[in-house]
């Protein structure tokens, strides 16, 4: 009965992404080939200088497609691993995006290390954070995690600052941009994009077969009911673990392709608000959805630099600075109106409805007075 | 390190039973939302935030400098009053807009927990833009000083350590605030069905407790300790900012936890634990450090004994 509700509830922009969810279920082989192509060459041809005329009228809309939008959606697509897979809240994304871009900025600045080679080791000592900081923890409830991962991430940018051969609170600079044989990426905001937008494919292509495999639906089964999946024969801790240490590779790869981006790694480049901003972008998209993903974190990240554009001001402040007011707004909404965001997955948003997927319900959830009356408005 | 530690190690006593007296009336708020509702109030800390300001207002409109004596009381209790009244009110606000859809709903925790986050940075960023700049004629992203209200005077010293005016107020009122909330919901109708709808919701709706009530009245006596909180925390630093709540918050919860959450008299045992533990760290290993010694603390306790020191006593784990 919940679940109809909902879906009536949900009329409107949620009516037009069921429409476009149900075509693609009957869609043939070729026809979402042709969606895949027809995609790519999208985001290809996104850089010209007509587009940009349109999206980011007051800059230089490359370097926005680089960085802030791919970055974030490269992060977004990791955390979704973690937030929208397994169903565990992690609130200091940031410090594995903060290690990534630390490896790299110290192999190349203080050990003569090119790019490639330390890409790898960037990724596996990420990997590791991962996992020291999930072996302890991933044993807890749900909500003690998020804390502990909220604490982790201010542990690292606390280290940060105070590590005298990562540069302390003035970080390192002069990092070098990656090299390939006939094209420096330093200053080089398409070379930047392309790369950034292989590496997504590549990401998500990855994210995607993880999420159809056997560890997907471990991960599944575990958002849903995780005693019951540890009833079933699912290793709950090990799976748990394995999301931690996905996300945290995403993140650490995402983290020395932006030092390289921006020649410089400091600790202010990784506060807390940067984990938010990216659980916004995957709560906002629909957690556990990847094409919704991508498009929250699109949005996200693009629509401060739109509004750059129009220079409106209150109190002194200028427009794109009231995001955050808005990011705060649009999670508290979007959990009240529409918890499984702009494009769900139709599983994740059954889960929802039902209180399920992640954590299990709230306390003090059972019908009170008064209950009888908000079920029925919900139901007009 | 360890000369530094021994020399200053009355002082820092000092200063970590003032800083954990703050903590944990500010923990009093997660632990009993924690307790009934099975949240982590993420807003908490902005509740805080707001009673701080709302102290700030009212020192700044009465042109209040350096009180003493009666006078310095009598400022204290008003100040702690309006701060409740704006901090209680907040939270009951945030209770209705943030978390009571949700629950009619029976949403999933984690939906709770990212409109907690959510309705955090709501009030963070409201007050950073919109409220300080015209209230208070400064920009609303800097730190704002208040004029002194709580007394420096030197009431004793123990062999080196001076204990100040300001340390004996803060610690008592947090103490005398402690004992009032505990024997609010040990002896009182409303604290008989706080007590209950943490122990079994269903059964107390049986009972006849009506629970949307008693969710509002948790709120209204956590803000009300965030408020006074605040006002102590004023006194004692005398400055504040949007985003002061942050970090305070979050080792709130730490403290929170370390006494068993759920646990009242615990909060107060973490509190004054972590803040005697983050200031003995601080200057055992710098005071660089002092944040990470938060994190860390609340990590092991979570590895080694998750329930805290006291145990979660307003009900049992449901985890």
């Amino acid at each position: 009965m919940r679940s109809e509700t909902k879906s009536k509830s949900g009329a409107g922009l949620g009516g037009l992404t069921d429409g476009l969810h149900g075509w693609w279920r009957r869609a043939t082989t070729w026809q979402r080939w042709a969606v895949y192509v027809a995609l790519i060459a999208v985001a290809a041809v996104l850089p010209h200088p007509a587009i940009g005329s349109i999206m980011s009228p007051s800059g230089d809309w490359v370097g926005v497609l680089g960085q802030p939008i791919g970055i974030y959606v490269l992060l977004a697509v990791g955390l979704n691993v973690v937030v929208g897979q397994a169903g565990l809240l992690d609130l200091g994304y940031v410090a594995f995006f903060a290690i990534g871009a630390y490896t790299w900025a110290y192999m190349g600045t203080q050990l003569g290390w090119t790019f490639w080679p330390t890409v790898p080791i960037a990724i596996v000592l990420t990997a590791l954070a991962g996992v020291i900081l999930g072996a302890p923890t991933l044993r807890l409830r749900g909500d003690y995690l998020a804390i502990v991962t909220l604490g982790f991430g201010e542990i690292v940018r606390i280290v940060a600052v105070n590590a005298k051969p990562l540069g302390a609170a003035v970080g390192l600079s002069g990092v070098p941009a990656p090299v390939l044989p006939g094209l420096d990426f330093t200053n080089n905001a398409p070379a930047f994009y392309y790369l950034i937008l292989g590496l997504i494919v590549l990401v998500i292509i990855f994210s995607w077969r993880l999420e159809h495999s056997r560890v997907g639906r471990a991960w599944a089964a575990i958002r849903e009911d995780e005693d019951a999946a540890e009833l079933m024969g699912v290793p709950t801790f090990k799976f748990k673990l394995l999301a931690f240490f996905i996300g945290a590779m995403i993140g650490g790869l995402a983290g020395s392709v932006y030092a390289g981006q921006l020649n410089y790694a400091n600790p202010g480049m990784f506060p807390f608000i940067l984990s938010a901003t990216i659980l916004v972008c995957v709560v906002f998209g629909g957690s556990g959805n990847l094409p919704g993903v991508i498009l929250g974190a699109f949005v996200i990240a693009w629509l401060p630099e739109f509004l750059r554009a129009f220079e409106v001001t209150i109190f002194d402040y200028r427009l794109e600075e009231f995001r955050m007011l808005f990011f705060g707004l649009i999670l508290v909404i979007m959990m009240i109106f529409r918890p499984e965001g702009l494009l769900p997955s139709r599983r994740r948003r059954a889960e929802l409805a039902e209180g399920t997927g992640g954590m299990g319900s709230m306390g003090a959830e059972v019908a009170g007075p008064g209950a009888d009356t908000t079920q029925e408005a919900v139901s007009k | 390190m360890f000369q530094e530690f021994l020399n200053q190690f009355g002082t820092n006593t000092v200063g970590g039973l003032t800083a954990g007296a703050i903590y944990a009336l500010v923990a009093l708020g997660y632990t009993m939302v924690y307790g009934v509702l099975r949240l982590i109030n993420f807003a908490h800390s902005e509740i805080f935030m707001i009673g701080t300001f709302a102290a700030l207002f009212v020192v700044l409109q009465f042109g209040i400098t350096a009180p003493t004596g009666l006078a310095m009381v009598g400022v204290l209790v008003m100040l702690i009053l309006v701060a409740m009244a704006a901090s209680g009110g907040a939270a009951v606000l945030l209770e209705l807009a943030a978390y009571r859809p949700l629950r009619k709903r029976g949403a999933s925790r984690l939906a709770a927990l990212i409109s907690a986050i959510g309705a955090s940075f709501f009030l963070q960023e409201l007050f950073k833009l919109v409220i300080i700049q015209p209230v208070f004629d400064k920009p609303g992203g800097n730190q704002i000083g208040s004029p002194r209200f709580l007394g420096r005077e030197t009431l004793f010293s123990i062999g080196d350590t001076k204990v100040q005016l300001y340390h004996v107020i803060i610690v008592v009122s947090a103490i005398i605030m402690m004992i009032v909330l505990d024997q609010t919901v040990t002896r009182t109708k409303i604290g008989r069905g706080i007590r209950a709808t943490a122990q079994d919701p269903e059964t107390a709706v049986l009972m006849g407790v009506n629970i949307d009530v008693i969710v509002r009245m948790t709120f209204l006596l956590g803000g009300a300790m965030a408020g006074v909180a605040a006002v102590l925390y004023l006194g004692a630093y005398e400055n504040t900012k949007f985003d002061i709540g942050f970090l305070l918050g979050v080792k709130a919860f730490t403290a929170a936890v370390l006494g068993g959450i759920g646990n009242l008299r615990g909060a107060l045992l973490g509190g004054f634990a972590l803040g005697l533990l983050e200031n003995w760290g601080a200057a055992f290993f710098g005071s660089t450090w002092r944040d990470v010694i938060a994190f860390t603390v609340l990590v092991i306790i979570l590895m080694f004994r998750p329930t805290g020191i006291l145990g979660e006593s307003l009900q049992r784990a449901r985890a």
